[in-house]
Parts: structure tokens; sequence; C-alpha cells
């Protein structure tokens, strides 16, 4: 396999992974938020520093599943304050306060970030298929939260949070729950990042990023696993794929998400489940 | 006279996050949408500034000219993204505008380049003023005058004149003022027109003051108008007013007292937080969230 191959793949397994991730949150539990970014950073960091100081790989990708969480659930309190586009207001400003806070940091790397990691010990290809095996998880995670009752709850909590507490079901656990869950994802994804890259700068973990999550998750079709899987899988290989949306990223990105929004804002998933029963009444 | 100098730098970025976040609030008052795209309407309206002063010559010209075209774009979002919307979450049409300013951002990038257009002759920022050891300059004096001017003129527009007592009427209370006979399209097509405008006077001074435009241009100011409009009370003017100049002056002051610990927009964000936490209201109590 080219190496060209083999980061791509690693790149769609991380992306594939941060959606979903994302998905737990907005998709399922109606929690929208825009500063995922954040918690992928979080991730990332603490992996860097793991990895730095002991060259642990397991003990890595824990602290950074770990150190995601731990910020999530604090950041998730602010879910029970807040609700829909206030807490994404809120979520936009951790993300802010993420990046503005670790470029200032000495012992972070500040706006040079964190080089010379050392690696995994597994290789480039060991790398992609670790990266592969845990987004393959990731997505039967995905599908089996939204099989079970905790499922369930999730997209009752995101459709009438009101309604669920009337029916006796206690809307902020769930809530916390689903931002642990979603953001441990997310810092395991930056872990893996960390061992794909072993470097890493403030700049990857821009808001701009927590948009085009955001972006998989809503042309994927919110609260669809294999919807948001599908969608993180075309946004990461299309750029590739086509030079003109390599050069003009974000703008495809921004146009996408008008028009999906405009068009069809169940995303791709209720679009392709549209068709599917009209061909199956025709 | 160091603390008097941050001060001034203060008030003058809160007095352009004032008219900035006016139409912000006037948006979100009338039709509970957080309008993210407004921060598009500022970036264009300091694109023109730019492109019209350098082409005639006069930066009166240019400000005007992004005063006249503006509006437009801003009731094409109004009418094309924001009207079909209407009926889905709230976070449906602020995602459909998160991704209209993604795509204006880049947009401008591909066609004005990464390195922006700078103004070819503006004497203004370099003409500067000492008062008693404050040295402020004439676009700065501008802005303040600026905003006091517009907020006065608002003012008086809301309390003096039927279409202005009609858009308070609406925000307040839609239904009952269409029943007492307010045009509410008309209403949304007003407030769409003057906070455009507003965002381009705003779009414009801040290229003065800085002397070029780039794609960075609105970027934070956008994301910092969604802070001051929550902080200040969504849909009130004068919370808004008091929001963006308190947030001006936090983050000059917070810049040397904590500026070696967060740079000036996780300042600013760390401030919105923490008084979203303590104040979901805001600072004039109106309801927030």
């Amino acid at each position: 396999m080219s190496a060209y191959s083999i980061s791509l793949i690693s790149v769609i397994g991380i992306n594939v992974m941060l959606a979903i991730s994302l998905n737990l949150i907005s998709g399922l539990c109606g929690q929208i938020s825009l500063g995922h970014a954040a918690f992928y950073g979080t991730g990332a960091y603490a992996a860097a520093l793991v990895m730095v100081s002991t060259g642990n790989l397991a003990l890595s990708l824990l602290a950074g599943a770990a150190a995601a969480c731990v910020v999530g659930i604090i950041v998730g309190f602010a879910s029970l304050r807040v609700r829909t586009d206030f807490l994404a207001v809120t979520t936009i400003g951790v993300n802010f306060l993420f990046t503005g806070f670790v470029r200032k940091q000495g012992w972070l790397g500040g706006e040079m970030g964190i080089s010379r990691i050392p690696p995994s010990g597994l290789g480039a290809s060991g790398n992609m298929v670790m990266i592969a095996v845990f987004a393959l998880a990731a997505i039967a995670f995905g599908l089996y939260v939204n099989a079970s009752w905790m499922g369930f709850v999730f997209r009752a909590v995101g459709e009438d949070e009101n309604a669920a507490s009337t029916l006796g079901i206690g809307a902020p656990a769930y809530k916390l729950t689903a931002f642990g869950l979603g953001t441990a994802m997310a810092g395991l994804a930056g872990a893996l990042y960390v061992h794909f890259t072993q470097f890493i700068t403030p700049d990857a973990f821009e808001f701009h990023v927590s948009v085009m999550i955001l972006a998989m998750v809503v042309i994927g079709g919110m609260g669809s696993t294999w919807g948001v899987a599908c969608a993180a899988i075309i946004l990461t290989v299309l750029p590739e794929a086509i030079r003109f949306v390599n050069d003009y990223r974000l703008a495809v990105f921004g146009a996408l998400l008008v028009l999906v929004m405009r068009l069809a804002p169940g995303g791709l998933a209720t679009s392709v489940k549209h068709l599917l029963a009209r061909g199956a009444k025709s | 006279m160091y603390y008097v100098d941050l001060l001034v730098i203060g008030l003058t970025f809160g007095s352009m996050y004032a008219v900035m976040a006016v139409g912000l609030t006037l948006v979100y008052g009338l039709l509970r949408i957080l309008h993210i795209a407004h921060a598009a309407v500022f970036a264009l309206g300091a694109y023109i500034t730019v492109i019209v002063a350098n082409a005639t010559g006069s930066i009166a010209l240019g400000l005007l000219a992004a005063i006249m075209i503006t509006p437009f774009f801003g009731v094409a979002i109004y009418r094309l993204l924001y009207q079909p919307l209407l009926s889905y979450r709230p976070d449906v049409p602020m995602i459909a505008s998160i991704g209209l300013l993604v795509l204006m951002q880049d947009g401008f990038r591909i066609v004005f380049g990464e390195q922006g257009v700078a103004f070819r002759n503006n004497p203004y920022a370099i003409q500067t003023f000492d008062l008693h050891g404050v040295t402020i300059n004439t676009v700065q004096i501008a802005m303040m005058v600026a905003a006091a001017l517009i907020f006065f003129g608002l003012h008086a527009f809301t309390t003096w004149t039927r279409i202005g007592v009609g858009w308070r009427a609406t925000v307040s209370n839609a239904k009952i003022a269409a029943s007492f006979g307010v045009d509410a399209i008309k209403v949304r097509y007003t407030n769409f027109i003057i906070g455009s405008a507003l965002a381009a006077v705003a779009g414009g001074l801040v290229a003065l003051l800085d002397n070029f435009v780039d794609p960075r241009t609105g970027v934070i100011v956008s994301y910092k108008g969604l802070a001051i409009i929550v902080l200040g009370g969504l849909g009130s003017v004068r919370g808004t007013l008091i929001a963006a100049l308190v947030l001006g002056i936090v983050e000059s002051f917070g810049t040397i007292f904590i500026g070696s610990w967060l740079n000036r927009d996780a300042i600013a964000f760390l401030a919105l937080i923490i008084l979203l936490m303590v104040r979901p209201q805001g600072f004039t109590g109106a309801r927030a969230a």
C-alpha cells in the first residue's frame, strides 16, 4: 500500500470517529455542540504529553480519552443551564477558549505545538490498522447505542426535553452521559491523530475544524450512524479526489451546509430513506 | 495615563462591536435566529469600502457605497435563506448561517487573495491627537462619534417614527403587533436593511483603523457578536450597547492582566461563558435560554 493511501485511510478513520462522537451528542441527544475540536484537541494534547513522558501507547490512548471525557462532562454541565442555540454559542466559546489557552501555554508548546512525539512502535501501516479498527468499533458502538434503551432515551431528550422529563426521565443525567461518551470518543480520535502525525499544533483544533465535524454530522443526517459515517468518508475523500474541492475546501463545505439545510434539513440519511420508500411504493 | 489609554482602546472596540451587534440582536429579537452570517455582511462592507475608496480616491464615497450595497445582501440572506427555514428548530437556520459565513469567507479569500486589500491612501489611521497624554487617532474618534450618532438615531427612530414604533412592537410581541396592523414582513425587511447598513459602517471603520481588509476580517467579530448579544439580553438594543462596551473594556484590560495566560479572543469568550452560566438571562434581564 502506498504511503498516500495509508495516510488517507488514517485520516478517514479519525474523521469517522469524530463525526460519530459528535453524532452521539448532537444527533441523538440533540445538544448542539460547536466546540468538538476542543475535545479532540484535549485528547490529542493529553496523549502527546503522556507519549513524550512515558512512550506507552496504551496509556496515551487512555489518557486522551479520559482527559477529553473530563473536560466534556464539565462542558456538559453547561447544557443543563442553556439550551439549543445558546448551547451552540457556549460551545463555540469553549473552542476559542481552548485554542486561546493552548497558544499561550509554554508547557504545551504554545504556538509551535508539541513536536518529536515518540513513535507508537507500530509503523505507519500498523497505525492505520489501529485507527481503522477503532473507527469500525466506533461505528459499531454508534449503532449499538442507537438501538439500545439509552439511545431511545437520548432521542426522547433530543426531541422534546420537557416531555421526556414529564415521563420521569432524568434528562440531565442522560445529557451528561451523552457528553461524556461523545467527548471520550473524540479524545480517543485526538490520541490516534497524535500517533498518526507525531506532531501537533493548536491550528489543528481551531473552530473551523468543529464546523467541519458538524458539517459531516449535518450532511450525513443527524442521528443516523451510517449516514454520518458515510458523510465523513465522502467529505474526506472529496477534497483528495477533486482538486477544485481541495483548493476551495471551506467554500465547498460552507456551500454544502447551506444547501443541505435549505433543501433537506434531514441530511443524506433522510433523503435516502425517502428515495427508498418511494422506490418501494412504485 | 496608561489605564486611560486602555480605556480608550476598549471603548473604540466596544463601540464598533455595538454597531455591528445591533443588527444581530434585532434579527434574534424578530426571528429567533442567531444570524452568524452577519459577519459576512460586515466583511462585505469592509471590502466595498476599501475597493471603492481605492478606485475613486475618496474614503467617504467608499463608506457610502458600502452602506448602499450591503442592505441588498442582508435582505437576500433573509429572503432566500432564513424565511424558508423559519418553521424548523432554531439550530437549522443557525447552521445554514454558519455555512454561509464559511462560504463567504473562503469566497473573499478566493476573489481578493490571502493578503486581502489595503487602502492606497488612508491618512486618518495615522493622524493622531494628544489629549493630555492620551493618544487617539482620527479613526478612533470617528468610531466613537459614529456609534453615539447611530445609537441616538436608532433611539429617535424607534421612539418617534411610526415604522420604528411598529418595529419595537414586533420585537416585543409579533402577534399582538400584527393584530394592531403592523406589517411584520415590512418590519423584517426594515430590520435587515438597517442592520446590514450598520454592519457595513462598522466594517468600513474597522478596515480604516487596520488600513486593510483580509479574509480574517469578520471571523472573530462574528462569534464575539454572538457573545455580545447573549450578554446584552437578546433583542435588547440598550443591553447590546452596554455589553459591547463592557466586552471592549474587559478585553483591553484583560490582555494586560491575563494576556500571558489567554489571548484576546479567549478572554472575551471566558467572560461570555462565565456570565452565561451565572446569568443566562443577560445583563438586562430579557429571557435568553
